[in-house]
């Protein structure tokens, strides 16, 4: 039987598994639309219509990081394509599989600026694992199959496939066939550890007073929490999670020292700081874990596991790089401990657990709680103790993200859905329908702000289509507040344009969408509110929680700052701050004596 | 330092593109880049030369190799190889003399002489950059018109090669 385009696609689709699709129509996808109609006609292929293409990637990004499957849009070429761009990019900077097809105008037609012409392939290619142009009928299905590929294997990623309308309108049509065994001479990741690094890193680690585990979202991404959790327990490490890597490690457990980085723990800082051994697993040292450099972990070598040898000495200088996926590593460490019968002393680092819990005992995310005046980190610790920490959380991007990972303990992985490497804004609440499209029966809630929940509020309109019984908890402080943070540490609290004037009544914005909307304004109607919410598993609730204006998230690491140069209240920010006056000023009047 | 980079790469559309992309977007330098399908019309082979440190050529080097099109990498100043560029010179001589001595510099450097007009010369040259830069400094001397240079190719000596 010969078949169109379109419908070939439909099959690659089917072959992939794939039962949820996100996506918006338009000319260049109308005969991929009229195929997806009737497969959802069939019940083969659920389409979610989001109400942006940004919401569309966003969703298929929570439907990815809470599944093991990837996450698939359909846009249209042009405007469609360019909307769908901020997603990508996200899902590139947090390794998520993606497969997006974009329309493209007929092929007679591409290079001449035709209506809705953009040439997405040149735009995705720097955010992009890989992407396709299909000139071909017959490259549809073997390019689908590759796209699926290359997505969900080695470092995870987005993949874009652009199809120009005339292959799919049916003029056209060859007989079906979907490539069975795929090798691609280019592409051929590193799944096997290497033995002989493993055997020089065990050995490194037997030789170590004051190791530490940092373990990132790539534990995650590889389906290895429940190795890595084994392999740190058996040597009783302390464990600090990335902020992507949260859920990775039972953040409930005693070895657990919390996140680390700018917003992390004084412990987890302190222990990286201070640590003589570094095993880095599927994390990549980004500048929002290390800060400076070249005050980065003085006196660690560093052994570091990751799927992608690029991640590998690129900011931070590794002594054992083992390249491979960390499930079989971690699980090639825990056969070569059997083999070699390795039964590691747990008592072995008790003069370094000692060092920590004395940095524990500073207590870093004690907060105070008194009076009428919701504090953000009271509503995520509620939401937490309401949900017996076993919600899917998805976040927004600035103050209450960080909030949400500090305060909400994830025990499990995958539950933890936020943009850590783009930082993209709007990215909570179509990553939350994801979740709950995957999840039906689960509670899913979306931590957001009065600022980022704008950038992506006409979801709304895609929760009530398909009655998605979101839990919103919208930390409203009336800023932009991690940039007010800033602004008052580092910009003489010179507030710009970070005062969100004329905010929507949230509540009837929510109403006018058939949701419930509550405003809360008083610390005692938290948990009557988030309870509420909780136990109502048919409709989507909006929480608008007016919270304390000006709060700052703690502790701190400036940029370039070191691991042990923290704020941990306000006072230390100030007295920093005017610290540095000081030295300026007298800097000058040597200047002037000159 | 200077680095030389062979590259061994799917000849599709658009394999050029990302890995000149990929040096803008990661900030590396590229000092020539020379490109042409192989004996295998699937595979293209390009040059590239660079300058960085050895730790950012390595990162260079990990990033081409994580590129889908790019089937083998080898840094070619590894190895023992051989480099060569080819130039060619237009060069408009004032008078009889410096006819002369401009067929005399390529006589030297073993330039050949593929066209004359007007005591307009073309000269073809080939040898490795420093070579070429040498001879160019040369003809500074005379009315320099124009100068076309292809960018280095390197292979490997002996039984080291970059195939799959």
């Amino acid at each position: 039987m010969k078949l169109s385009g379109a419908e070939i696609f439909i099959e690659c689709l089917k072959a992939e598994n794939v039962d949820t699709i996100f996506g918006y129509p338009g000319g260049a996808v109308l005969f991929l639309y009229d195929e997806l109609y009737k497969a959802e006609e069939r019940g083969d292929i659920r389409h979610i219509l989001s109400r942006h293409e940004q919401g569309a990637v966003h969703a298929a990004e929570g439907y990815a990081k809470s599944t093991d499957k990837p996450g698939v849009c359909i846009v249209t070429s042009g405007p469609g394509a360019t909307n769908a761009v901020t997603g990508i990019a996200d899902a590139y900077m947090d390794s998520v599989p993606l497969v997006v097809i974009s329309g493209q105008v007929p092929r007679a037609l591409i290079g001449n600026d035709s209506f809705q012409e953009i040439d997405i392939v040149g735009i995705t290619r720097p955010c992009v694992k890989h992407n396709f142009l299909v000139t071909k009928i017959e490259d549809i299905a073997p390019i689908m199959r590759k796209a699926f590929y290359i997505a969900t294997t080695g470092r995870p990623g987005p993949v874009v496939v652009d199809i120009p309308k005339d292959l799919t309108s049916g003029d056209d049509k060859i007989p079906f066939e979907y490539p069975k065994d795929l090798v691609m001479r280019s592409y051929q990741p590193t799944i096997k550890g290497n033995k002989r690094q493993i055997k020089t890193a065990l050995d490194m680690i037997s030789k170590a007073k004051k190791p530490v585990l940092y373990a990132g979202g790539g534990v995650i991404s590889a389906g290895a929490a429940k190795q890595v959790t084994e392999f740190a327990q058996a040597f009783n490490f302390p464990v600090t999670n990335t902020l992507m890597g949260l859920g990775g490690y039972p953040a409930t457990d005693k070895q657990f020292i919390g996140m680390l980085g700018m917003h992390g723990t004084f412990e987890a800082n302190r222990t990286m700081h201070y640590a003589d051994l570094i095993i880095a697993v599927g994390a990549r040292f980004d500048d929002r874990v290390t800060g400076d450099i070249k005050k980065f972990s003085p006196y660690a070598t560093v052994i570091h596991i990751d799927i992608d040898p690029t991640s590998i000495s690129k900011n931070i200088s590794v002594r054992i790089p083992i390249v491979g996926d960390i499930k079989q590593v971690i699980q090639s460490f825990l056969d070569s401990m059997e083999e070699q019968n390795i039964n590691p002393d747990v008592s072995a680092y008790d003069a370094w657990w000692k060092e920590i819990k004395e940095w524990q005992d500073v207590n870093c995310l004690h907060y105070d709680q008194a009076g009428d005046k919701i504090k953000a980190q009271f509503v995520v610790e509620k939401l937490w103790e309401v949900t017996k920490g076993d919600a899917y959380v998805a976040s927004d991007v600035g103050q209450h993200q960080m909030w949400a990972a500090q305060y909400y303990k994830f025990d499990k992985p995958n539950r933890w859905i936020n943009s850590g490497g783009l930082g993209t804004m709007g990215f909570g609440l179509p990553a939350a329908m994801g979740v709950q499209l995957a999840h039906p029966d689960e509670t899913v809630a979306c931590i957001t702000g009065d600022g980022s929940i704008q950038m992506c509020i006409q979801e709304l309109g895609t929760c009530t289509q398909y009655q998605l019984p979101l839990n919103i908890v919208n930390l409203n402080n009336g800023y932009l507040g991690m940039v007010r943070q800033w602004q008052e540490f580092f910009y003489e609290e010179r507030y710009a344009m970070t005062y969100n004037q004329s905010l929507p009544d949230f509540v009837k914005l929510a109403e006018s969408y058939g949701h419930v909307g509550i405003h809360i304004d008083k610390s005692s109607d938290v948990e009557g509110a988030l309870r509420e919410a909780i136990s109502d598993t048919k409709r989507l609730y909006f929480l608008d929680f007016a919270t304390e204006p000006q709060g700052n998230v703690y502790p701190m690491i400036p940029a370039q700052y070191g691991h042990n140069e923290m704020y941990l209240t306000k006072e230390d920010a100030i007295a920093d701050i005017q610290g540095k006056k000081e030295l300026e000023k007298q800097e000058l009047e040597k200047q002037s004596k000159q | 330092m200077r680095h030389i980079i062979s590259i061994l790469m799917e000849n599709a559309t658009g394999a050029l593109s990302r890995v000149s992309g990929l040096f803008s977007q990661r900030g590396y330098n590229i000092e020539s880049l020379t490109v042409a399908p192989t004996d295998d019309p699937t595979l293209s082979r390009m040059t590239l030369v660079t300058k960085g440190n050895d730790a950012s050529v390595e990162q260079i080097v990990k990033q081409l190799n994580k590129l889908i099109d790019v089937v083998k990498v080898m840094e070619l100043s590894d190895y023992k190889h051989i480099e060569r560029e080819i130039m060619f010179v237009k060069v408009s001589a004032s008078n009889m003399e410096a006819c002369a001595a401009i067929k005399r510099m390529a006589d030297i450097f073993r330039a050949r002489v593929i066209d004359v007009k007007n005591k307009m010369y073309t000269l073809e040259i080939t040898g490795s950059p420093d070579k070429l830069d040498g001879f160019l400094e040369t003809m500074e001397d005379h009315n320099l018109i124009e100068v076309v240079r292809s960018g280095a190719m390197g292979i490997t000596r002996g039984n080291a090669a970059l195939k799959i």
